[in-house]
This record gives C-alpha cells, sequence and structure tokens, in this order.
C-alpha cells in the first residue's frame, strides 16, 4: 500500500512537472533579434564566410557535424546519433541521424558532408573554413591541388562516415563552428539563384527573405530533426550597427533582446526594470596591447626584447580602473590570455596588480629608466581601439613611457599587422574554445592560424603546447594547458588587458536566451522561446 | 534642344571614365584588401588569404584590373562582389530603388518647408520672423543627422509609440517617415537659407521697384516675378542636393537600417569589396550628371530667355 502511495505521488509529480513544462514552453510568436556587427550581411552561403555577422544567421539555417553546447561549454555530437573512435584516436566513424532533413526535403547523408567537406578543401573555391581541415588526412593535398578529394573521408553507407585524422586532435573544436555548416550539393549548384542568397540548410529555421542591408527573415523548419523545436515561427534579423537605435529599438519593445555595449551597459544596470533581464557572459575574447619585441630605438636598443620592461608596463597600468570607468565594467581584468570561460583558465592565476613603483624599478633595472617614446596602433573599437590607449597614457608617463595612439581604419591596421610594421599595438583576439589553439597564437613556430602578433618565442612555452597537444588524457591537458598560460603570462609578450563581457538584455516574455563563451551572438535559437505577452507572440 | 541634349550624353563619357580611373585608382593605394578582411573578426589564415586574392585576381597588377573593369563596362558587366560572389549589378539593383525613395521624399520635404521659409523670410527681411526662421535654418543645417534621428525615434516611437524606429517594412510608409525628416532638414535649412539671399536679391532690382511703382500687388508680383526670377537659382540648388543625396544616405540609412547604396558604398570600402564600391559610384555619377542635365534643361521651361541650341 505504501509503495503503491508513494509510486503514485512520484508519477502525479512527474506529471505534474511535465505539464508544467508543457503548459510554460509556448510554440509560436516571431522573435525580432539583431545583427549588430556591421550594417551589412554579405552572404548567407555559410562555408564561404568567417565573418561573424553572417554567422550568426546562417547558425541557426544551417547545422554542422558538432554543435556548440553552451550550457557546458564545449562542443557537442550534432548530425551524428554516436561516433566510434579507433583506438589510436585517428579513426572517427560516425552514425549519422536518420531523421535529418534538408529544408528542400531531401535526406542528409554522408555524401552531404563529403561533398561539403571537398567544396571547403577545393582551393579554388577559396573558402574560409579551409584551416578547419588540415587535421584530415588528405586534406592538405587538395588543398595544394595534388588531389581532388580529401582522402580522409570515406562513406561506408548513406548514414556511416569515417574520417580520418593526421594526428590524435579532438575534431570537435574544428568541425563544430559555422563555417563548417553542411550544405546540399543540388542547392549549391544551381544555376538558376545564388545559393549565398538562397541558402538551404538542415538547421531549425528555414530562409524566408533577406532586405540586404535591413533584415533577415527566418521561419521555422517543420521536419526539423528535434521533434516539437524551434517553438518561434519565425525570426528575424534586424542589421543594426548602430548602439544608440538598437537601444531605442529595444525600449520601444521592437526588439525582443538586445546586445548591449559599454555605454548602455551602465544605464541598463542602474535601472530597475531594464537590469532584470540581462545575461551575462565572459566571452573568449582577450583584449590586450602586442609588443613588438624587434622594434628598435634610435639607439639601437629593443625595449620590448626585455621582459622587465613588458612587466612593467603591465605593473603600470591601473586595468582595474580603466575596465571600471572606461569599459563600465563590461569587461573583466585580464589574468592571463585565456578567457574564464575557457578550459585551462586559473582563476587564481597571480595577476599583474596595479604597482607603479615597481613598474619603475623594474623600467630602471631594464636601463630603460628615463623612459622612450612609443606608438601604440589600433583601430577606433570603443571596446579594444586607441580610445583605451589614450586612458593608459597617464599611466605610462609615470614609468616615463611618453605613448601616443595613433588610429587606423581596419584594413590599414591589418595591414600592419601582417607586415609586422608596428610599435605596439592594441587588439583583441580569440581566446577560446580549446586552450591549445588558443595559446598556439603565441607558439613560435605553429602559430600557423594567425601570425603570432606578439612574435613571442620560448621554447618551455612551445614544448608545454606542443605536449598539451600530443596527450590524449584530459586532465594532463588541462594541466599543461594551464602551465603555458602561466609561462606566457610571466612573460609578458603582451599588457593583459581585459575579456569581454558580453551582455544581453532581453524582454521579460522572452526564454532560452543563453550564456554562448564562443561569442555572445551565436544564440541557438532552437531553444528560444516567447510568452503570450510578447507583442509579436502571434504574429506570423 | 536634342542635339544639346546628344551633346551632353556624350560628354557623360570621358566623365564616367575620368572618375572610375581616380576611384579605381585611389582605392587600390589604400592598404589592406578583401581577403584580409573577409574573415570578420576570425581573421583569415594567411593561407586562404592567398587563394583569395590568387582567385579574384588581386595579384594582377592595378593596370591590368583596371582595363578588364574597363571592358566589363563596355559590355554594362560591373563584375562580381569578392565577398558575396554575386554579380555587381544583381547586388545593387535591390538597394537602388530604396535610396531613390528616400532620397526624393527628403528632397520633397526639404523643397515643401524650405522653400516657402526662405521666401516668407526674405519678404519679412529684417523681423523677428526673418531671424526666427533664420535661426531655425542654421540650427537644421547644423545638427547632425545621427543625433536628430535618435531624438525623432526617441520622440516618435519610444515616447508617442506612432512610428516605427527601424526598418523598411516592405515598402511600407511608414517606415520612410523618420528617415526621410532626418535627412530632408540639413537639405531644408539649405534651401530655406538659399531661397532667402536669391529672393532677397530679387526684390532689390530695378523691374520689382517698377512694377510696385506701376501699382502691381505684392501677391502678383512676388508670383510672377520675383518666384520665376529666383526659380532658377533655387532648382540648381535643389537640383545639385538631390545628386548629393544619393551618396549622402550613409548615415541616415546606418541609423534605420534603410537598405539602400549609401552603407553598401561605405561597407564595401571598408571590406575592400572594389567591384561593389565601383558600381557605387557608378551609380552615384550616373544620377548626378543625369539629374545635372535635368535641372539644365529645365531652365528653359522656366525661362523663357534661355534657348539651347
Amino acid at each position: 500500500m505504501k509503495i503503491w502511495k508513494i509510486g503514485l505521488s512520484l508519477v502525479l509529480t512527474l506529471g505534474l512537472l511535465g505539464a508544467d513544462h508543457s503548459f510554460a514552453v509556448r510554440k509560436g510568436g516571431t522573435f525580432n533579434w539583431i545583427a549588430p556587427y556591421g550594417s551589412k550581411i554579405d552572404t548567407l552561403d555559410p562555408n564561404n564566410s568567417g565573418d561573424e555577422q553572417n554567422g550568426l544567421v546562417t547558425m541557426n539555417i544551417f547545422r554542422c557535424l558538432y554543435r556548440w553546447n553552451a550550457a557546458e561549454n564545449k562542443p557537442q555530437l550534432e548530425l551524428a546519433d554516436a561516433v566510434d573512435i579507433s583506438p589510436d584516436g585517428l579513426v572517427y566513424t560516425y552514425s549519422l541521424k536518420r531523421n535529418v532533413k534538408f529544408h528542400n526535403g531531401r535526406q542528409l547523408t554522408a555524401d552531404d558532408i563529403i561533398y561539403t567537406y571537398n567544396r571547403i578543401a577545393n582551393p579554388d573555391n577559396a573558402l574560409s573554413g579551409t584551416q578547419n581541415l588540415v587535421f584530415i588526412r588528405g586534406a592538405m593535398d587538395v588543398f595544394e591541388h595534388k588531389a581532388k578529394e580529401v582522402a580522409g573521408l570515406k562513406k561506408i553507407d548513406d548514414h556511416k562516415l569515417e574520417i580520418t585524422l593526421t594526428s590524435a586532435i579532438d575534431p570537435a573544436f574544428f568541425l563544430y563552428s559555422f563555417p563548417m555548416s553542411i550544405v546540399p550539393k543540388e542547392e549549391v549548384e544551381r544555376m538558376d539563384r545564388p545559393f549565398s542568397s538562397n541558402p538551404v540548410g538542415c538547421g531549425p529555421f528555414k530562409f524566408v527573405k533577406w532586405v540586404k542591408g535591413s533584415e533577415v527573415v527566418l521561419e521555422r523548419f517543420e521536419d526539423y530533426y528535434e521533434s516539437g523545436k524551434p517553438y518561434l515561427d519565425k525570426l528575424v534579423f534586424k542589421i543594426m550597427s548602430s548602439s544608440a537605435a538598437r537601444d531605442l529599438s529595444y525600449r520601444a519593445k521592437e526588439l525582443d533582446a538586445n546586445l548591449l555595449y559599454a555605454t548602455q551597459y551602465a544605464a541598463y544596470k542602474k535601472d530597475p526594470e531594464l537590469s532584470k533581464n540581462l545575461v551575462e557572459v565572459a566571452e573568449m575574447f582577450t583584449r590586450f596591447v602586442a609588443f613588438n619585441p624587434e622594434w628598435e630605438l634610435a639607439d639601437g636598443r629593443k625595449p620590448f626584447s626585455d621582459v622587465r620592461v613588458r612587466q612593467a608596463f603591465n605593473y603600470a597600468i591601473n586595468t582595474d580602473l580603466i575596465v571600471k570607468k572606461y569599459a563600465k565594467n563590461k569587461a573583466y581584468p585580464a589574468i592571463s590570455f585565456l578567457a574564464p570561460t575557457t578550459p585551462g583558465y586559473d582563476p587564481n592565476g597571480k595577476r599583474y596588480e596595479y604597482n607603479p613603483e615597481k613598474a619603475k624599478a623594474l623600467m630602471k633595472a631594464a636601463g630603460y629608466e628615463k623612459g622612450f617614446d612609443l606608438e601604440i596602433i589600433g583601430t577606433g573599437d570603443s571596446s579594444y581601439g586607441t580610445g583605451v590607449i589614450e586612458v593608459a597614457i597617464p599611466f605610462l608617463k609615470k614609468i616615463n613611457i611618453s605613448a601616443s595612439a595613433l588610429t587606423l581604419e581596419g584594413a590599414a591596421k591589418y595591414k600592419r599587422q601582417g607586415d609586422r610594421n608596428f610599435e605596439a599595438m592594441i587588439c583583441s583576439f580569440g581566446s577560446g574554445p580549446d586552450g591549445i589553439s588558443a595559446l598556439m597564437l603565441f607558439h613560435s613556430t605553429k602559430a600557423k592560424k594567425l601570425p603570432n602578433v606578439a612574435r613571442y618565442k620560448n621554447g618551455e612555452y612551445d614544448r608545454t603546447l606542443d605536449l598539451a597537444a600530443e596527450t590524449r588524457d584530459p586532465e594532463q591537458r588541462i594541466a599543461y594547458v594551464k602551465k603555458a598560460n602561466e609561462i606566457l603570462q610571466a612573460d609578458a609578450p603582451i599588457w593583459f588587458y581585459n575579456y569581454n563581457k558580453a551582455v544581453i538584455a532581453h524582454h521579460p516574455w522572452v526564454h532560452g536566451i543563453q550564456k554562448v563563451g564562443i561569442e555572445h551572438m551565436f544564440q541557438d535559437f532552437t531553444e528560444v522561446w516567447v510568452e503570450a505577452t510578447s507583442p509579436r507572440a502571434n504574429a506570423k | 534642344m536634342i542635339s544639346y541634349v546628344l551633346r551632353r550624353l556624350i560628354q557623360f563619357v570621358p566623365t564616367i571614365f575620368g572618375v572610375t580611373l581616380i576611384v579605381f585608382f585611389l582605392l587600390n593605394v589604400l592598404p589592406g584588401n578583401a581577403a584580409m578582411m573577409a574573415g570578420g573578426k576570425n581573421r583569415i589564415p594567411p593561407a586562404a588569404q592567398k587563394l583569395m586574392i590568387k582567385k579574384w585576381g588581386l595579384d594582377q597588377p592595378v593596370y591590368a584590373r583596371y582595363f578588364k573593369y574597363i571592358k566589363g563596362l563596355c559590355t554594362a558587366d560591373l563584375g562580381t562582389s569578392f565577398i558575396s560572389g554575386e554579380r555587381v549589378t544583381d547586388v545593387l539593383a535591390p538597394r537602388l530603388w530604396p535610396t531613390f525613395k528616400l532620397a526624393v521624399i527628403a528632397l520633397a520635404i526639404a523643397c515643401v518647408t524650405g522653400i516657402p521659409l526662405g521666401f516668407y523670410s526674405a519678404l519679412r527681411q529684417g523681423t523677428a520672423m526673418d531671424t526666427v526662421t533664420m535661426i531655425g535654418a542654421v540650427s537644421g543645417v547644423s545638427m547632425p543627422q545621427f543625433w536628430l534621428g535618435l531624438l525623432l525615434m526617441y520622440f516618435f516611437s519610444v515616447y508617442l509609440k506612432i512610428l516605427p524606429t527601424v526598418g523598411y517594412g516592405n515598402g511600407d510608409p511608414k517606415f520612410i517617415i523618420l528617415p526621410a525628416i532626418t535627412l530632408g532638414v540639413g537639405y531644408m535649412a539649405l534651401l530655406a537659407r538659399t531661397t532667402r539671399a536669391a529672393v532677397v536679391e530679387t526684390l532689390s532690382q530695378d523691374y520689382i521697384r517698377t512694377a510696385r511703382s506701376k501699382g502691381i500687388s505684392d501677391l502678383l508680383i512676388n508670383r510672377r516675378h520675383v518666384l520665376r526670377n529666383t526659380l532658377t537659382i533655387i532648382l540648381t540648388s535643389a537640383g545639385l542636393q538631390f545628386g548629393s543625396l544619393l551618396g549622402g544616405t550613409v548615415v541616415v540609412e546606418t541609423l534605420f537600417s534603410w537598405p539602400g547604396l549609401g552603407t553598401m558604398m561605405v561597407n564595401s570600402i571598408y571590406y575592400r569589396d572594389t567591384p561593389i564600391t565601383q558600381g557605387c559610384v557608378m551609380i552615384i555619377i550616373v544620377g548626378f550628371l543625369v539629374i545635372n542635365l535635368l535641372v539644365d534643361l529645365s531652365y528653359a521651361l522656366i525661362d523663357p530667355r534661355i534657348k539651347y541650341q
């Protein structure tokens, strides 16, 4: 009797919980969202752009073999139910989901993944995701015109795919991002309409229209493989580069959610209503000033080749104050390079605290007591541009570094960065999602994806990072990553400024906005839903 | 008249070639290239950039690229966008109408308000109303479009909730009101000042004094003599402004997410998508030349003394 009662109460409780959930999650409605990075979207062909402004749209139209799991902060299998990994870690056999359909109604098969990866690897297509395939056997041969197809991709049957790697790394970190989205061959090669403006994917939303320069409209794909999802009828991306206009649109309730910049963040935090629904995350972007160790003064000395000068620079600036006053607390002062959401970040790491006396002593010990003139280049970006340098100048003056800021237009800055034609440079670089690839930015020989901006050379650092890449033991790998991050921090090839705090404000009727550390704007709208109180709750 | 029009149309050709030459070479001396910018915040790896540079022909000498561009231009082929891979004509076509519509309505607002204000101010020269009108005009010219747009947005969208803040809204007229006012106010103020100066000048002419001495009513003098004689100056000013409106909508388009040419041109410069920039410049040049031709032709309609041969 007792057992029966307990069983009944359990069933009722679970039933109520289930009922509550089904009542709570509401289907339908239109969600007005934003594309805030510039006043354009170039292309909706996901393979053809690494620009996140395009990606934040295409990631909801397409799907990759893996998907970023924002809650667990790591990539997870998406288009496959399971994967078998060979004992040596080089062969991955994927059992693909059987219920995945493209928006044109055709079922996804292994051929689509092979076609997509071959398309990306083909150098004649000049696509931006190429670098993500270098770990697949034979990809480089295609890239170098030595082969026509990637040898490491093998179809076992329509729903079984084998990928052979060149080294035992985790392919998830390379295959989850939007440039690796799976595309259907018949749509890409259609001659009657360009794929770049008529995208067909297998994601939760299908393309409706694109008013170039104004908005992109998507609608729910009824045959999406996750049962019952997505919840929204329609998803609209308003292309809005003006943060002030976005703020007013949000306040007028024309936008359901908004990405905040520093000035708005401060105002929203003070407002009792607006402050209620802020979703904050430490994004995997680290802002820093890279020093050029090869830059010479007129007397032939190279100030930044001396670790004491670099450390003095870090001690001289009151980073906390700049983050508080200039960045309006919409950032986290940096400890080292890895961001708080990146595996391997050490929250207990020792920071360069504000200590002008120590900075002076280091400058004196290095023979730079009288300081030097320094030009720091950067863009006009409000978060990691020359404005930051302007507020840091008085601190540097105290250690006799007469710094000046030179604002350059984006392309001009990237040209000088590529040519290594700078004394110091303020910038922002991705510091995730995995610690190894993030720290590779400072590897003296393997910084392939992007050049080693700070021209940092340290054998111990390189070796530690190599060991991290070679080991298959996750805990050991993290330990090596932490160690490399510590070495980097001690050597200070950069001024560790801050990690971005990305903030999305949403109205009370919105649910499902996630903390996405890789880029907060990469919201997966499969989970987002709106209450009946939304002004667009019934809009089709 | 026809031979005059033909002559002017032939003059378009060297003008267009001259401008394309200057713009093409200016764009190519800018540091950086489209491959460098294609990845957004995630810079594309150098190896992939090299492939893009080769694919887009950016490894060719500038003169070779220019001749290729001119060759295409002669067959109405403006090239292909580096970034999207679409034909420039296909990219530009949908942007043309929104910008044209916005420019026309902004100019209409400027004319409908600016010309009467300038006229009224000139007729009441030296009075308090003249001072108030001209202070308004100077303020209109001085006020940054960005700031004015935000103020209008706040008042009409957030406070009164009667107009949408941003967007194109499938061409719904209510979406164009705020951007058109924002764009038109500055030009309205310029037109008011131009009109006032022209009317004041005309009012001091002998034939106006003669007409007055003959006892003709002020209304008739203003309509028949003052308005007609100042109209050529006003029309010239309005025509030139319309030309600059076609290329000067970038701030308003950016602020209001208006899908026009201005934002696209600025973005294409930033991203070094030179085929798009060249295409936008081409449209603006042709628009400017055609409007100037129309303004010149309209002089003959306004003033019978002007004849084109």
